[in-house]
């Protein structure tokens, strides 16, 4: 194991996995609880198209991905929110047209055609320094963000329309927890890949809610999972040699059934 | 008495439905107003238009004092997750968010303030509890603590005896009755009897209509 650790490319992968799992672990703790697991969902898949069409361009895939991802995001919630659409709709038509589109602009793009595969599951072991620079700065954002605000949004995952009532600045937070969500997802795609990011948002936070305790308990300890089974699943990737998004996810699971053995055995209350 | 908020002529209503039709309604300081009516009449949606939750469509609401410390609000359907992690203690804090803002810890004083208001109420033994632990009327006693705690100018009630038990009712209704000593009610109810009996005056809404009685 302390010769993974040698290796430039395994380090920045288990940098890059701590700090992605810590802010995964935070913004999936909210999306847990304020029931909008799908939506994540919906904006992975359509960021797809963002990064075909950045490849197609010949722009930076992250950045071609970011800005579906932010743009599938607010659309969704701006249509869904004004009742002229139903929110599960809008997220199968984002969900696929991302897609479709993705895969059309990979096609169409002259000469060598990037493994799609990369994309789709996830290659950790190709993050490059300069990737976890901004990984750093984004798990620093939510950090802050989450110190600041947990306590409102709390409340507005709670009940979100009798917090309204109180006329502060919910849409401005709930902008910034969409924000965070968005470009979550996007610097996940190396860790996990478009088909398992959801995982990272929703296991840990399910694992932290098995638990007795506070949303700031839930929180700290969702982050507290994402990276232990983040870095439990890029060691056993390596060693193993196996697909380290599958091998994250499948830790993910390992976990959260060892969660549930130690409920019937009367260790954890729920 | 002082005005606090006027509805001139409002339109408002969801989507391409509109509920509400050229609304005017005047609340003052001291009013205990009972809103009536049938059910889709437009009750529900007059109370978000005085809240701020529901933009109108045309005409204007005109608050004389900053409507973020305004309202208590106790909502006819408080839908939430049992599961969701919240104790009770922490359900009436939520009821300080205007005060408070996004920015500021909250403090001891607050914790004894919300601890006052459930002790007030007969709810200080479920302090601890988690609010998907307790009966509809329990659950509807730590809402009316969380609309009380921030001493608001206006408590809205939307149908307040919904899952509340009948010897709670009857303590609660005697309690409207004192505090509309300290701030102004707005109640809507279906019980036509117990609107006439505890509100000084009484508006129907009907097909989008605002009639006083």
């Amino acid at each position: 194991m302390h010769e993974l650790l040698e290796y430039g490319f395994f380090r920045n992968a288990l940098w890059s996995t701590l700090l992605i799992g810590t802010g995964c672990g935070l913004v999936g703790t909210y999306i847990v609880a304020r029931r909008v697991v799908f939506i994540s969902g919906g904006i992975t898949h359509a960021s797809f198209g963002g990064l075909g069409l950045a490849y197609f361009l010949g722009l930076s895939p992250l950045l071609g991905a970011a800005l579906f991802a932010l743009a599938a995001a607010f659309s969704i919630l701006r249509l869904s929110a004004g009742g002229r659409f139903r929110e599960d709709s809008l997220i199968g038509i984002f969900w696929s047209a991302g897609m479709a589109m993705g895969v059309l602009f990979i096609y169409l793009t002259p000469g060598y055609a990037p493994n799609l595969l990369s994309y789709l599951f996830g290659n950790i072991l190709t993050v490059t320094a300069s990737q976890v620079w901004l990984s750093l700065a984004l798990g620093a954002a939510i950090v802050l963000f989450f110190v600041l605000f947990h306590r409102p949004l709390f409340y507005i995952a709670f009940d979100r329309e009798y917090s309204r009532t109180h006329h502060v600045a919910i849409e401005w937070l709930e902008t910034g927890v969409t924000v965070c969500m968005a470009l979550c997802i996007v610097l996940c795609m190396k860790l996990a890949g478009i088909i398992l990011v959801i995982s990272y948002l929703t296991i840990p936070p399910t694992i932290a809610a098995r638990f007795r305790g506070n949303f700031k308990q839930q929180l700290v300890l969702s982050a507290a999972v994402s990276c232990a089974g983040s870095v439990a699943g890029l060691f056993a990737s390596a060693l193993l040699d196996l697909p380290s998004g599958a091998t994250i996810v499948f830790c993910f699971l390992l976990l959260l059934a060892a969660c549930h053995a130690m409920r019937r055995r009367g260790k954890a209350p729920r | 008495m002082e005005t606090i908020l006027e509805l001139r002529g409002v339109d408002a209503g969801y989507d391409r439905h509109l509920v509400l039709r050229g609304v005017h309604f005047t609340l003052r300081e001291g009013d205990f107003v009972g809103v009536i009516g049938p059910n889709g009449g437009g009750k529900t949606t007059l109370l978000k238009v005085i809240l701020g939750l529901l933009p109108p469509r045309a005409g204007e609401v005109i608050y004389r004092f900053p409507a973020r410390s305004l309202f208590g609000y106790l909502p006819q359907n408080s839908r939430f997750d049992a599961r969701f992690p919240i104790s009770v203690e922490e359900v009436v804090l939520s009821g300080l968010l205007s005060e408070k803002g996004i920015y500021k810890r909250y403090t001891r004083a607050d914790r004894a303030r919300a601890r006052e208001m459930l002790e007030a109420y007969g709810m200080a033994s479920c302090r601890d509890r988690a609010i998907g632990e307790l009966s509809g009327g329990q659950v509807q006693r730590v809402f009316l603590c969380r609309a009380l705690v921030s001493s608001p100018r206006v408590l809205i009630l939307d149908e307040p005896a919904t899952y509340v038990d009948n010897r709670f009712e009857q303590a609660f209704y005697s309690l409207l009755g004192e505090l509309n000593r300290r701030m102004s009610i707005v109640m809507v109810s279906h019980d036509l009897a117990t609107v006439r009996a505890l509100a000084k005056s009484v508006i129907s809404v009907s097909e989008g209509q605002c009639k006083k009685e």
